[in-house]
């Protein structure tokens, strides 16, 4: 059977006109680009003698006029594709493009409720809706809703599994169809092509997502609490312990990312238990951040104190017990009691085994590998938080509000979480956006050098990586995830430059 | 001026003290020590006879002392087998003992012997720090001048529609890690099945089967633009979109200066106003970025040398690495944390220097 095509039915038609489209656009924008450089600019507005205002386009506004329309016909070209695939029936009228946007379709679906929520109700919406009215960060916040829509919807929409080997149809082209998908029940055509071990690679670009969008974020916020947590008494109280810290943010700022990655992110490391130990203190700040944050808000209330922040506090504490020791306080308090009670007997051997090989109930369980990556990309994130946020707080901590605060006998940790933080979270948000862009890069990079991933994964980083060594025979297996993550990335950074220009705007 | 200076290095010792001490640590860890008895030794031996290679080469005694050794600070340690030979830090099975001398570490310009080839450390790095060097060169050389040209263009105008083109431009770049658009070049330029390549050849407009070369292992020998200039371009992408934004911004918060609106009220015209006010107060920060992104650079250095198998000093590290080869990698990361400290050095006193109301109070 040969390949699907990559625009079904629907090429002969739309083809022709996207040509047109593009190559309209970019004559026009060239053309701008000359006259603007000559020095034309846009027509004036001409003042009538009877008093209307009349405007008669020059050459500049044609070339944006013609760029403008032929932008407007891309567009729709691509909504009647995406129309095309989900309505069509039949793979060879869906064609590639189409048969990847009807897989989308959870997406689509997706992606236009949340704009037409928003949109229409971004007057409520605070910072948020305001992000509506900016063009660029639409883009961006739509370019980054795709792809978590995606990772929520992994399932549904890859026609795959991420690990399932189809040996026929290794290094197919896009659109081959699977030989026997009917009897084996599954599906008809691998869409983007197959890779060098016979996976779909556009399952495993979706799968991707998922692996991306849960570390990157989790990672940038854990990055954002050390940060937090350190850069605030650091900008606020200075002294000793601000130099101390910045010389430590300082050392770790002068190591060059990769040699970070190439002698943290190693089998040797994990064995010896750096991660252990390194989780141990940087996933600690967090839980103290979070009970000095409640703590210094409700001081005065026992009530709340007693019954809300002793045990979320608590709670976190077991989490981060379970998780980076995997230590149940319980079980272990239960096992032992009940072994002394009995010692002597069998009993008691019986407990001890137990409590060696128990499962802490509470915690997440992660493998030394992913925990490494995990501290790793927290380690290098979090001195260039701890110096924004100790840069915010010098600026602010001259502000009237914090001396009114001071004045009424306000306590530093109240002032520096309940007063400093919340009037420094416009660049902060902006930067937690940035950041995870940054952070989806560093992942990405270690991906690409095998580091810490199980090399099944269908990460981002590391699919590129094996995808390289074909590189000039067969292009299609690194491509789609390639242009994946620099799709999220630009998108994050282009939602951070609209946040940035409308929280500016206040 | 001076006793700034005279801080600075100070504190630059310190840190690259710490920072080797760090790198060795993680280097020395026992699972490392043992992986490389078993791949020198022999891969079945048992834990004692592991612990006992160990000793013999001298791994076997407190941290902070090999650190000392290794630094050149304290004596280099000798043994003395059984059979009455003398086994030393600072002299081979072939040296007169009597004539080695005591110290011998990286202060004494001695940086050992690479545990997998048995090459001298100092050789190996020197010539791939060369091949490096052209590497930056030549992407400094692209991508400081694009950067610069793209930042004044878009910042002279903030809000125009050459800046919002710019600005997108530079932020495209950024969202560019460099295994994305190596991997995107290689495929459009350098694959003979796809991108442009087999379009030209069958037009017959390029000579070869490829406009571009994908590997740049012939340009460690002679660079040419065909098989330079896609190393070069995927590395100056990344590092462009950053310097050209801090560029724009710098230049953007000139243009609003009181002294430029004053030319321009004056009738100075807007060329002139550029050219001759504005640039060179908006450089100053520019150039502590460019300074800094050096560093930066480097990573981009390993990615690009791996994926075009450019055997430079990224390359190097990355065998040193994968191989647990424990000098070359210390030395390796000596290189590279004395880069980074020296470009911050650089970046603080040019900052002073070029910056005249600094240098003056």
């Amino acid at each position: 059977m040969e390949p699907i095509t990559w625009s079904g039915s629907l090429g002969p038609f739309l083809n022709p006109v996207m040509l047109a489209a593009v190559v309209l656009f970019f004559a026009a924008f060239v053309i701008n680009l000359v006259m603007s450089f000559a020095g034309m600019r846009q027509a004036e507005p001409i003042v009538n003698p009877d008093h209307t205002i009349s405007y008669r386009m020059g050459p500049v506004d044609f070339t944006l006029a013609a760029m403008k329309y032929s932008v407007f016909a891309v567009l729709a070209c691509i909504v009647i594709f995406i129309l095309g695939g989900i309505l069509q029936p039949g793979m060879e009228a869906k064609g590639i493009i189409g048969g990847v946007s009807a897989r989308f379709l959870p997406v689509w679906i997706g992606l236009v409720a949340t704009f037409v929520l928003s949109i229409r109700y971004k007057r409520r919406l605070g910072l948020y809706g305001k992000l509506f009215d900016n063009l660029i960060g639409m883009i961006g916040f739509g370019l980054v809703m795709f792809w978590i829509f995606t990772a929520i919807f992994a399932p549904m929409i890859a026609t795959h599994g991420a690990i399932d080997v189809v040996s026929a149809m290794r290094n197919d082209v896009p659109g081959s169809p699977v030989p026997g998908a009917a009897a084996d029940g599954l599906f008809s055509h691998y869409l983007l092509g197959g890779d060098a071990l016979g996976r779909d690679v556009f399952s495993r670009m979706v799968f991707g997502a998922r692996e991306v969008l849960t570390i990157a974020p989790v990672a940038t916020l854990f990055a954002f609490m050390v940060g937090i947590t350190l850069g605030l008494p650091a900008g606020y109280m200075g002294g000793r312990f601000d130099t101390l810290i910045t010389f430590v943010a300082n050392l770790v700022l002068a190591f060059p990312v990769i040699l970070l990655f190439y002698l943290l992110v190693t089998p040797e490391i994990v064995e010896a238990g750096v991660p252990v130990y390194m989780a141990a203190v940087l996933f600690l700040l967090p839980v103290i951040f979070i009970w000095v944050l409640l703590y210094s808000r409700y001081r005065n209330q026992p009530g709340v104190i007693k019954w809300v922040a002793i045990p979320i506090t608590l709670a976190l504490l077991l989490l981060y017990l379970g998780t980076v020791f995997e230590f149940d306080p319980f079980v272990w308090l239960t096992t032992s009691f009940i072994g002394y009670l009995n010692q002597g007997n069998p009993v008691s051997d019986w407990m001890l085994t137990t409590r060696e090989n128990y499962e802490p109930l509470v915690g997440i369980p992660i493998d030394g590998n992913l925990l490494i990556v995990f501290v790793a990309v927290v380690f290098v994130n979090s001195p260039t938080v701890f110096r924004i946020v100790r840069g915010l707080v010098l600026d602010i901590r001259t502000r009237d509000y914090v001396a009114a605060a001071q004045t009424r006998g306000e306590g530093p940790w109240y002032i520096m979480l309940w007063e400093i933080l919340p009037n420094a979270r416009g660049p902060l948000i902006v930067d937690f956006c940035l950041r995870i862009g940054y952070t989806t890069i560093l992942l990405g990079t270690l991906g690409f050098f095998g580091l810490g991933v199980d090399p099944e994964s269908p990460n981002w980083g590391s699919t590129i990586n094996e995808g390289r060594r074909l590189l000039t025979i067969y292009p299609h297996p690194p491509l789609p995830p390639a242009l994946a993550l620099m799709s999220l990335v630009l998108g994050l950074n282009l939602l951070a430059d609209g946040l940035r220009e409308e929280s500016l705007k206040d | 001026m001076g006793l700034f200076i005279l801080r600075r290095l100070g504190v630059m010792l310190l840190t690259a003290l710490c920072l080797t001490f760090v790198v060795f640590f993680l280097t020395n860890l026992a699972p490392n020590l043992e992986k490389l008895a078993k791949t020198q030794g022999n891969a079945r031996m048992s834990d004692a006879e592991v612990t006992q290679w160990l000793d013999n080469r001298g791994y076997g005694r407190p941290l902070v002392v090999r650190y000392g050794e290794w630094l050149g600070l304290v004596p280099g340690w000798t043994r003395e087998a059984p059979n009455g030979t003398l086994t030393g830090r600072c002299f081979g099975p072939a040296d007169d003992p009597a004539e080695a001398p005591t110290f011998c570490g990286v202060l004494q310009g001695d940086f050992g012997y690479s545990t997998v080839s048995a090459n001298r450390v100092s050789d190996v790095i020197g010539g791939r720090l060369a091949l490096t060097g052209w590497l930056m060169l030549y992407a400094f050389a692209v991508m400081v001048p694009s950067a610069l040209a793209i930042g004044i263009l878009a910042g002279m105008r903030e809000g125009s529609r050459l800046d919002r083109t710019l600005s997108t431009f530079s932020i495209a770049s950024t969202a560019t890690p460099e295994y994305v658009s190596g991997v995107i070049f290689i495929i459009l330029l350098a694959s003979s099945t796809a991108g442009l390549s087999p379009w030209l050849a069958e037009m017959g407009w390029i000579e070869g089967r490829t406009l571009f070369l994908g590997s740049a292992r012939s340009a460690m020998e002679n660079i040419t633009f065909w098989n330079f200039a896609l190393p070069v371009a995927t590395i100056a992408l990344y590092g462009m979109g950053y310097i050209a934004r801090m560029t724009r911004a710098s230049m953007a918060e000139v243009m609003t200066a009181q002294y430029i609106r004053t030319a321009r009220l004056k009738g100075v015209s807007f060329r002139n106003i550029v050219l001759k006010h504005a640039l060179r107060n908006a450089l100053i920060a520019p150039f502590t970025v460019i300074m800094l992104q050096i560093p930066w650079l480097l990573t981009g250095v390993v990615i690009v040398e791996t994926l075009f198998n450019y055997n430079g000093f990224g390359w190097t590290l990355v065998q040193a690495a994968s191989n647990n080869d424990i000098e070359l990698l210390l030395s390796c990361s000596i290189v590279a944390v004395l880069v980074v400290l020296l470009t911050q050095l650089i970046s603080d006193i040019g900052y002073v220097y070029l910056n005249p109301r600094i240098r003056i109070s």
